[in-house]
């Protein structure tokens, strides 16, 4: 069946919410609008308005009810509308999701998962194109979570709501209905925590997630007819981040690029390059480098394009390493 | 504003609700305890054997009124001044002190308990408790969820973002907001103009009701009412006890730089714990003696608390790394075995 990622989410919910009557959604017109990019559409009709909850407009309400009815023993699926909106909730998820199975030595967890579309590049309004996983990845006990296809985008929704730990999944929004893909019907759980193998190289390895996996890609195929083989990791989880897959394909290629559309500074690229560094020095015959986003506040439409990173950026920090 | 008992111990006897004399004995010995458990804590910290902590002094009738109208199945989410729900609803006391010595051991809560662990950033409790009401609901239980906050969580966007959800979902939930008068060190009037704190519910569509949380027996009374309201379906409540912070805010804090010597007296001859046993004696159920066997099974309670406290040793290495996830990811188990490895060399 060749689905959309938008299309494959909406059939990971369904079918994770067809296995397990514990499972339940509840966000913002998530019900009889299903969804402002209709994630969650047909779902209302399906299970009814107990278990895909229009709630009001409330971040920090839609998350902190999603940790009590987790700790009760339930596994919600809260919808933020837009990442810009997630502030009004973040303290729920660092002071309580993140730690209540610490706090509590285990007695309660929170199985929730808090989706949410993020980044630059559909013309969106303010507020609706930012890039601010860094922000969630530097909190112990959450996990981050990202997909590039809509295989993957199905795949680690269904393994996102099976996790027992509270799950930040961020929809690259620019992927949304960006192609179709060949998908398994039958349900697939794709690890967490494990990075992919985007593309076969041997020159350098390009770490990259979300919207910006298909922009290496157009870079690495540019690269390619120059004689340049990049490899290309999907982190698909940002954390915890899968550092051996990491360091196992730079000690091949002895060269690394990070992605991202992130600001810069503290973004993901530093933790990665770091790593690489203490880990992999001896392997590297060029320094880490990055291709982010600018360490600007996003542009408004007219400008967005020169704010994330291009095939083109991309392509010329390859030249860059490889001429080192 | 509901009450039952006048400050001098005075019954409203057409209201009373019918309890035992043992239950009423009972009622007072839950708050002599709590007294006796947090002037102990206080003591403790002083001597430099317990951290800083929040204390209870003044609350005990509107914690042990409310948590002694829970049911079993009820679920109870505190704000981090609830020394005398613990104590009622039966959390160790071994524990409670053991967390304020700064060790994680003292929030695991016992399995048999549907308490969560106090709440630190005022008011974020709120949403949560409404969650854990909609999950009852969804389960299709018969319970209800308690949530306690004070006077400052009602500024708060999470009691704004919590009720309208309790509203809108007719939630299983009674709310109940400790108005001791003071956020540290911000009185009550500067922190909203309405003329109540219990008015706010009306906003929300739910009733809201102002009750004598000096008044151990008032409290009983209306929270056991709400939670019964709730139970059967008739949405969620919100509680207003009208009370006083007799001590400083936390241990480190100095009540004298915002509030006068005055103020904090004429509350002292309210005390709730006087008021009670004025009451009980009135009726002829206390003297002397009863105080002192109450007193004193208290006090061997407390001493074996903190004896049991004492000896807890602080959590493993191990203990401060596996409760992070659910399975331990390399990052950590790597960490772990760096401190391991340090703690080696210092131990040679």
């Amino acid at each position: 069946m060749k689905l959309n990622m938008v299309q494959a989410l909406n059939q990971a919910l369904l079918q994770e919410m067809e296995r397990d009557p514990d499972v339940l959604i509840l966000g913002e017109d998530v019900g009889v609008d299903g969804g402002v990019f209709r994630v969650t559409d047909g779902l209302l009709q399906k299970f009814g308005a107990e278990r895909v909850i229009d709630t009001p407009l409330a971040e920090s309400g839609i998350v902190g009810a999603a940790i009590g009815m987790a700790a009760y023993g339930l596994r919600p699926v809260a919808e933020i509308q837009f990442m810009g909106f997630v502030y009004e909730a973040y303290h729920q998820i660092v002071d309580h999701a993140a730690r209540l199975r610490n706090r509590t030595r285990g007695r309660y967890t929170v199985p929730m998962v808090v989706r949410m579309p993020y980044g630059a590049g559909v013309r969106a309004l303010e507020h609706h194109s930012e890039s601010t996983e860094a922000l969630f990845c530097h909190i112990p006990g959450l996990v981050v979570v990202t997909p590039s296809t809509p295989r993957d985008a199905k795949g680690l929704l269904t393994s996102a709501i099976r996790a027992d730990d509270p799950v930040i999944f961020l929809e690259p929004k620019r992927l949304y209905r960006a192609g179709k893909q060949e998908i398994p019907e039958e349900p697939e759980e794709i690890p967490l925590g494990k990075a992919r193998m985007a593309r076969e190289g041997e020159d350098l390895t390009i770490i990259a997630w979300g919207a910006m996996v298909p922009v290496a890609q157009a870079a690495a195929e540019e690269a390619e007819k120059a004689g340049i083989f990049p490899e290309i990791l999907d982190l698909r989880t940002l954390s915890p981040l899968d550092e051996e897959a990491v360091l196992e394909s730079v000690a091949r290629t002895g060269r690394a690029l990070v992605v991202h559309e992130a600001p810069r500074n503290c973004g993901l690229g530093a933790e990665i390059s770091a790593r690489i560094m203490e880990k992999s020095l001896l392997h590297l015959e060029a320094p880490v480098l990055r291709v982010t986003g600018q360490d600007i506040t996003v542009p408004l439409a007219q400008n967005e394009d020169l704010y994330y990173p291009s095939p083109q950026r991309v392509r010329l920090a390859i030249n860059k390493i490889m001429e080192w | 504003m509901f009450q039952l008992i006048d400050p001098e111990g005075r019954p409203d006897s057409t209201a009373l609700p019918d309890l035992s004399t043992d239950a009423l004995r009972r009622m007072y010995a839950l708050m002599l305890t709590t007294r006796l458990a947090d002037d102990k804590a206080f003591k403790l910290q002083r001597q430099g054997r317990m951290g800083t902590f929040a204390p209870s002094l003044g609350h005990e009738a509107c914690q042990v009124g409310t948590a002694l109208a829970l049911e079993k199945d009820d679920w109870f989410f505190p704000y981090f001044r609830d020394l005398g729900s613990y104590i009622t609803l039966g959390y160790p006391l071994e524990n409670y002190y053991v967390y304020w010595m700064g060790n994680e051991k003292g929030s695991e809560i016992p399995q048999d308990l549907n308490i969560f662990p106090l709440s630190v950033p005022v008011a974020s409790q709120i949403p949560q408790a409404v969650g854990a009401a909609m999950a009852a609901q969804r389960r299709g239980h018969r319970n209800a969820v308690v949530c306690t906050l004070g006077d400052g969580a009602t500024s708060q966007g999470d009691f704004h973002e919590g009720l309208n959800f309790a509203g809108v979902f007719k939630t299983p939930n009674v709310f109940v907001c400790y108005n001791n008068q003071y956020a540290i060190s911000l009185p009550r009037e500067k922190q909203t103009a309405s003329a109540t704190l219990a008015q706010k519910a009306e906003a929300y569509g739910f009733e809201g009701i102002q009750v004598d949380g000096n008044d151990v027996l008032a409290m009983y009374v209306k929270v056991g009412e709400a939670l019964k309201k709730a139970r059967a379906g008739g949405g969620p409540t919100l509680i207003e006890a009208v009370t006083y912070r007799l001590s400083n805010h936390t241990t480190s804090d100095d009540a004298g730089k915002y509030r006068s010597v005055d103020e904090a007296r004429e509350w002292e001859g309210r005390d709730p714990l006087v008021r009670f046993r004025a009451f009980l004696s009135g009726k002829h159920l206390w003297d002397e003696t009863l105080d002192q066997n109450v007193r004193a099974e208290a006090e061997t309670l407390i001493e074996e608390a903190v004896k049991a406290a004492e000896a807890m040793a602080p959590p493993p290495l191990e203990e401060m790394f596996i409760h992070t996830y659910a399975s331990m990811p390399a990052h950590l188990s790597r960490q772990l075995a760096e401190m391991r490895e340090i703690q080696r060399e210092k131990g040679r």
